[in-house]
């Protein structure tokens, strides 16, 4: 296969402006926007390019987030290890719920994964670490490698900003999007979009279909664990209605409005989203109705989503 | 464990009663994917609104009409509430799923969620989340029943009886009948369905009509017993479609059945070990489909 040579100007481009995100936007709303579109991406490495729905991703999300706050409130861990620790988890939770989940195709898939992500959220209501309708509150950001206070700010000008926070949620963010950009471009990728595209036919091939997916799915979930530890340490916060299904829907969304398949798609949708939640927050659950319609008009018209029309007009890939 | 067999029966009769509407509402969501190939995530609000409308038909009439003594009783809302959510649903089907039918499934199912979002989102504005009581229980049913062994609540019984009847009704409607068998044939083979000269589209239309409206009736049902308010579908759909996945999709008497024995687990569960009693059905679901990954009545894939 012959490579294609990769250009850096977009991820430095990328970086430069992500980098002098805080001092124009509100750093934590910056850094909550960062780990939506971690997970929204993570959630498309699986529909986008696997072709599968799963509508219980919240799981891996909301579940990292209690497990990370809890590793770092209650055993001390250092920052890092808490979110390595919660990606495991999530990691671990991704394989069992997906081996069941792939047994199914489709829609099926869809509403299995919903009804697994259900346990999880149960369990999470229910179990006597996570504060049941409070949640875990006031998760300590601690130092990272034990050197580097997360909680130190640093002023400029009128503003305390928490930079050292920032660039340690920017490094992870940048991480995990380099990886699915990675995996998309492998010869790994390559067989998932076989896959999609024509599942018979990647089976005569004689590609173990069942084994590409779930390592998908378990990569999924792992990097929506990661989005969602690293949410936890943001907002010292892990609370239900992170493993909520609405969740799972609000990162459907991301995918959809910035455009499943693309890359950059789920950037774009959940920053659009978050900044729509952002925004409207005021207006109590118009913000429901809003979010309700987005998705009516994603769904009848718009089904290519802001960066998936883009890349059709620019006829090319994004 | 002691636990006395009476704290049982009543139990698992309160389970049955559940178990009659998750037979209901499962059944509506079978014959809607069954026939249309659409997840609908709307059903869930389409029971929610069945039971406003009969709470709004009560409360509310007299006031719009300007007349402060008229209201819509239970009997009537029994026939208004699943005909207006039907109507609701017709809408729906003719101006937006009707044009999904050519696209990936999934698209039915993500539309119907954003419908379900903006029904909850605009009740949630003007209702207390909390929920209002439907007070509109006729006096006949009110009381309880010695059944011998326990007393149990008349307007439980009623409801028991009349969403058996109703899934037993519908099932027979779709396996037995004429009407049924164009329903199947329209989702087997529609070109071949149309040639015969049955209008498919307009089988569709009905066919949603009937499924929403189904829902719409264990919404009105619902009413006198759990307090109406905005999310008391939402946590109920996602019930409803482990119930269909364990029965097996597009399975009518699957639907039925497995909804019976589903709330009837959850009621006992809820007797011997309550903090289960939320997550049972999931575990089951994740049993069954390990064990039989198309559902206990589902065929092969």
């Amino acid at each position: 296969m012959s490579r294609k040579k990769t250009s850096f100007t977009p991820w430095i481009t990328a970086l430069v402006f992500a980098s002098l995100a805080p001092f124009v936007v509100y750093p934590i709303f910056a850094m909550e926007l960062m780990c939506f579109a971690l997970f929204a991406c993570a959630f498309n490495l699986l529909l986008g390019f696997g072709g599968l729905l799963s509508f219980g991703h919240a799981a891996f999300f909301g579940s990292a987030a209690y497990l990370c706050g809890h590793a770092i409130k209650n055993w001390g861990l250092s920052p890092e290890l808490g979110i390595l620790f919660a990606t495991c988890g999530a990691a671990l939770l991704g394989l069992a719920i997906g081996s069941i989940a792939i047994r199914r195709q489709g829609i099926y898939f869809a509403m299995v994964t919903l009804a697994l992500a259900q346990i999880v959220f149960f369990l999470c209501l229910q179990m006597p670490f996570t504060g049941g309708e409070d949640g875990l509150q006031g998760i300590p950001k601690g130092h990272l490698f034990g050197l580097i206070d997360l909680s130190a700010t640093v002023s400029v000008g009128l503003q305390q900003l928490p930079l050292a926070l920032y660039f340690f949620v920017l490094a992870i963010t940048f991480g995990g999007y380099w990886l699915i950009w990675r995996t998309v471009h492998s010869p790994f990728g390559m067989v998932l979009k076989a896959i999609k595209e024509n599942e018979p036919r990647a089976l005569s091939l004689g590609y173990q279909v069942n084994r590409y997916k779930l390592t998908t799915f378990v990569l999924s979930a792992a990097l929506a664990g990661l989005a969602g530890a690293t949410k936890a340490l943001v907002v010292g916060l892990a609370s239900l209605s992170d493993v909520s299904w609405h969740m799972s829907g609000e990162v459907v969304l991301m995918t959809l409005l910035g455009g499943m398949g693309t890359l950059l798609g789920p950037v774009v949708g959940a920053v659009t989203v978050g900044t729509l939640h952002h925004e409207l927050a005021s207006f109590g659950s118009w913000v429901t109705v809003t979010i309700g319609m987005v998705f009516v008009v994603c769904v009848m018209a718009f089904r290519r989503g802001i960066v998936g029309e883009i890349a059709y007009q620019l006829k090319r890939d994004l | 464990m002691d636990i006395p067999l009476q704290a049982i029966l009543s139990q698992a009769l309160l389970g049955l009663n559940n178990g009659a509407f998750y037979a209901l509402l499962s059944l509506g969501l079978a014959v809607i994917f069954g026939m249309l190939n659409v997840v609908n995530f709307a059903h869930g609000t389409f029971y929610m609104l069945g039971a406003f409308v009969a709470l709004l038909g009560y409360n509310q009439l007299g006031w719009i009409l300007g007349d402060e003594s008229i209201y819509m009783s239970f009997w009537a809302a029994l026939i208004v509430g699943p005909i207006v959510v039907g109507l609701l649903g017709v809408l729906i089907e003719k101006t937006m799923l009707s044009r999904l039918y050519k696209v990936d499934h999934l698209y039915g199912l993500l539309l119907t969620f954003g419908l379900a979002l903006i029904f909850e989102g605009v009740l949630t504005n003007y209702f207390n989340v909390a929920g209002e009581p439907y007070n509109a229980k006729p006096e006949i049913l009110e009381g309880a029943v010695n059944l011998g062994f326990m007393v149990f609540p008349k307007y439980r019984l009623f409801s028991i009886v009349l969403s058996l009847t109703v899934c037993f009704a519908i099932w027979y409607l779709i396996e037995k009948t004429k009407f049924g068998s164009h329903l199947r044939a329209g989702t087997e083979n529609p070109d071949v369905t149309r040639a015969f000269g049955i209008d498919v589209p307009s089988l569709r239309t009905l066919t949603y009509f009937l499924g929403v409206a189904l829902a719409g009736l264990a919404g009105v049902v619902a009413a006198p017993i759990y307090s109406v308010s905005p999310r008391m579908g939402s946590d109920l759909i996602i019930i409803v479609f482990a119930v269909v996945v364990i029965g097996g999709m597009g399975s009518i008497m699957g639907a039925i059945l497995t909804g019976i024995a589903l709330g009837l687990l959850e009621g006992l569960v809820k007797v011997f070990y309550p903090p289960l009693a939320n997550t049972v059905i999931f575990i089951a679901m994740a049993l069954v489909l390990l064990w039989r990954p198309s559902g206990l009545f589902g065929k092969e894939a």
